[in-house]
């Protein structure tokens, strides 16, 4: 027989249990309304506002309306003008824009002799969701940009193909092949998850078994604790990075492009880190399950802000604020460079920086929390 | 070392929120001296403990152990003092061998191999050395954890409760070491709840509240509680207690085997009670001296629990 008493006594004290443990309770709670906020607000499939350079050796009446209708388009963000090869290269293989459009020399004049100049649209195909839809639009926008001008040209030359021609170029992903920009990703959102979790658990399970109290009573000091802790891990993160790199090559036929000595550096860095924040969390989790849970918590964002899901330049402000404190978007950022733009240590330092003060952030703060009393 | 007093300790103080556990508690202990800490549960102990040993830092007070302040030098106390904690916290999925180096390596000892195999020999654990520390019994464990920290031979021994759930044998073989370490000049500290660890013991303080309430050479904790007491045999023992248990005088009464042992502070009071019961049938009185057992039941007798933050077991 089912009794509704034995129902109600367990049922009343697995919700005083509830209501005691308030990190999980809260962590429910806020779950929720995370994932509201990240999916309803700041990830954007559909990119637009993304930073473009115009690299322009023409000027007149019909680039202006070009440019005027590039900007009406909210496709892209027209964020430099500049006039030579160079400077446009830089910008895009630093990844400070996503695209680089060309006015060539003569644009103009040869606009309406009918010689059918090239604009040319260098898109960075590394991340092929955010070029897409520029790619996909470019053709549309000149069209709307150059009709009311082609009542000015010869008779010969309406109707018929367009007086110009687009060229795209994608650069990095010449494919747009996806696993490009998701192979390197992976690698961040494994490392983040594997050794933010194994760390966060150093401290707690010392705790729940009771070993914490005869380590404390020893004359090990907390700075030796965190170093003894984190660093075995280290060898584990870098057989994980093994294993993603062959399979990279071997398996994806992802090229690596790039300085393996900056990638060395590069991903040591971002391993502490994540042994770091784990280790943190270790000094605020009581429990073991409380750390899975905040360890949880923190892999949210790093996967959904952090651009290795959704273009991050396509997100609001505020949201490309908290990604820029997550280390992995730092690191994906770093590594796609390296890999698929085959960036050295020079091209990369406007993140590598921001990385190891996050690292020396997270260490500081677990060392003040940790103070080696049981106070 | 300052000449012959290992701890040296004057107001320590320390709250958990707004429970003071521990409350203005001085301690002086002798080289070479066993020290017993008696108390109920909760009464602050524990608390005392980790605060002498640099596990807590407290609110108020200042001191020394082994010369070191302990405000201020928990590290260079942590390095001279060996603390067995009341819950076993050795790791159990670490094996015998394992365990006894993790703690040789934490104090940074020379001979390290050396040192490790004469404590396995001196537990008599040659041929299980591998065995993992979580599949050996209770007393095993104990022993483990006493030769663990004992690896750095330390000059002061801080036992909490150390023989709680361990058989008699185990615990007479326990204090047959203490005993031998005292006598080779290591100073034990250590809380209790068993008479017959008080008995090992060559001085006591009785804790309730966070506060000592007494200090004195375990052979004269009777004297000073100036108890009196009277040993009631034949006739109808539960009928006796019965009328006795609640008597005016009457401070605790405890059934030894085939006798009634009655005590109280006042006795005047005491005899009269007694008096009282005197014409009971076949019934045989006799005051006797209060002896170290019925002071220590008077201790435990005298308060419950003091259910303490810090000491919760």
């Amino acid at each position: 027989m089912i009794s509704f008493s034995r129902i109600a006594a367990v049922f009343i004290k697995e919700l005083v249990q509830m209501r005691r443990d308030r990190p999980t309770f809260a962590i429910m709670i806020m779950v929720p309304v995370m994932q509201l906020a990240l999916f309803g607000f700041a990830i954007n499939t559909d990119p637009r506002h993304l930073p473009a350079a115009v690299e322009l050796r023409d000027e007149g009446p019909l680039t202006r309306s070009f440019l005027a209708s590039l900007r009406q388009s909210t496709y892209v963000e027209i964020t430099d003008i500049v006039h030579t090869d160079a400077q446009g290269e830089e910008l895009l293989r630093s990844g400070k824009v996503n695209f680089l459009i060309v006015i060539p020399e003569n644009f103009e004049s040869d606009f309406v002799r009918g010689e059918r100049p090239e604009i040319l649209v260098a898109a960075d195909a590394s991340d092929p969701v955010a070029a897409s839809g520029v790619v996909g639009a470019i053709g549309e926008i000149a069209r709307r940009a150059f009709e009311p001008e082609l009542e000015r040209l010869p008779v010969r030359l309406r109707g018929g193909a367009p007086p110009y021609n687009v060229v795209i170029h994608r650069q990095y992903n010449p494919e747009g092949v996806t696993a490009f920009n998701i192979v390197p990703g992976l690698l961040g959102v494994i490392l983040t998850m594997t050794m933010t979790m194994i760390t966060s658990i150093a401290l707690t399970r010392e705790r729940e078994r009771g070993t914490y109290e005869a380590l404390l009573s020893s004359p090990v000091r907390p700075l030796e604790i965190m170093v003894g802790k984190t660093t075995p891990y280290i060898i584990v993160g870098a057989i994980q990075t093994a294993i993603i790199l062959l399979a990279a090559r071997f398996v994806f036929h992802i090229p690596f492009m790039g300085d393996a000595l900056a990638f060395l550096l590069v991903i040591s860095v971002f391993i502490l880190t994540n042994l770091m924040l784990g280790y943190l969390i270790s000094t605020v989790a009581k429990t073991q399950m409380q750390a899975m849970q905040m360890t949880f918590f923190v892999f949210l964002p790093s996967i959904l802000l952090s651009g290795f899901m959704f273009p991050f330049r396509a997100m609001p402000v505020w949201a490309r604020a908290i990604g820029e404190v997550i280390p992995n978007t730092h690191f994906l950022r770093m590594v796609r460079e390296i890999m698929l733009k085959g960036a050295g240590l020079a091209d990369i330092a406007g993140d590598l920086g921001p990385l190891v003060l996050i690292l020396l952030v997270l260490a500081g703060i677990a060392l003040l929390r940790f103070r080696g009393t049981l106070d | 070392m300052t000449g012959e007093t290992v701890i040296d300790v004057r107001g320590l103080t320390k709250s958990f929120g707004d429970k003071t556990v521990v409350d203005h508690f001085d301690l002086n202990v002798p080289r070479g001296s066993i020290y017993g800490f008696l108390g109920p549960n909760g009464s602050g102990k524990t608390t005392t403990i980790r605060m002498v040993c640099g596990l807590l830092k407290p609110d108020e007070g200042e001191g020394t152990c082994l010369g070191y302040d302990v405000l201020h030098e928990s590290t260079e106390i942590k390095a001279h003092v060996g603390y067995m904690t009341q819950r076993f916290s050795l790791y159990e999925d670490l094996s015998i061998r394992e365990n006894l180096e993790f703690f040789a390596r934490l104090y940074g000892l020379d001979r390290m191999r050396q040192r490790v195999d004469e404590a396995i020999a001196s537990l008599g654990l040659e041929g299980r050395a591998g065995q993992l520390a979580g599949s050996l019994s209770g007393g095993w464990k104990q022993r483990l954890a006493l030769a663990a920290c004992m690896i750095h031979e330390p000059q002061l021994l801080l036992l909490d409760e150390p023989t709680a759930g361990v058989d008699p044998k185990a615990r007479r073989d326990f204090w047959d070491t203490i005993r031998h370490y005292a006598s080779q000049g290591v100073t034990t500290l250590v809380s209790t709840h068993y008479m017959d660890e008080v008995v090992q013991c060559d001085r006591i303080a009785y804790i309730a509240y966070g506060k000592k309430l007494l200090d004195a050479p375990t052979a004269e904790i009777p004297d000073q509680l100036g108890l009196h007491a009277f040993k009631l045999d034949n006739g109808d023992l539960d009928k006796l207690s019965e009328k006795l248990k609640h008597a005016p005088g009457v401070d605790i009464l405890a059934r030894f085997g085939a006798s009634i042992h009655v005590c109280g502070k006042d006795r005047e009071k005491l005899a009269a009670a007694v008096d009282k019961v005197r014409g009971e049938p076949g019934v045989r009185v006799a005051e006797i001296e209060a002896g170290l057992e019925e002071a220590f039941i008077y201790l435990m007798a005298e308060s419950d629990d003091n259910f303490g933050v810090g000491d919760a077991a």
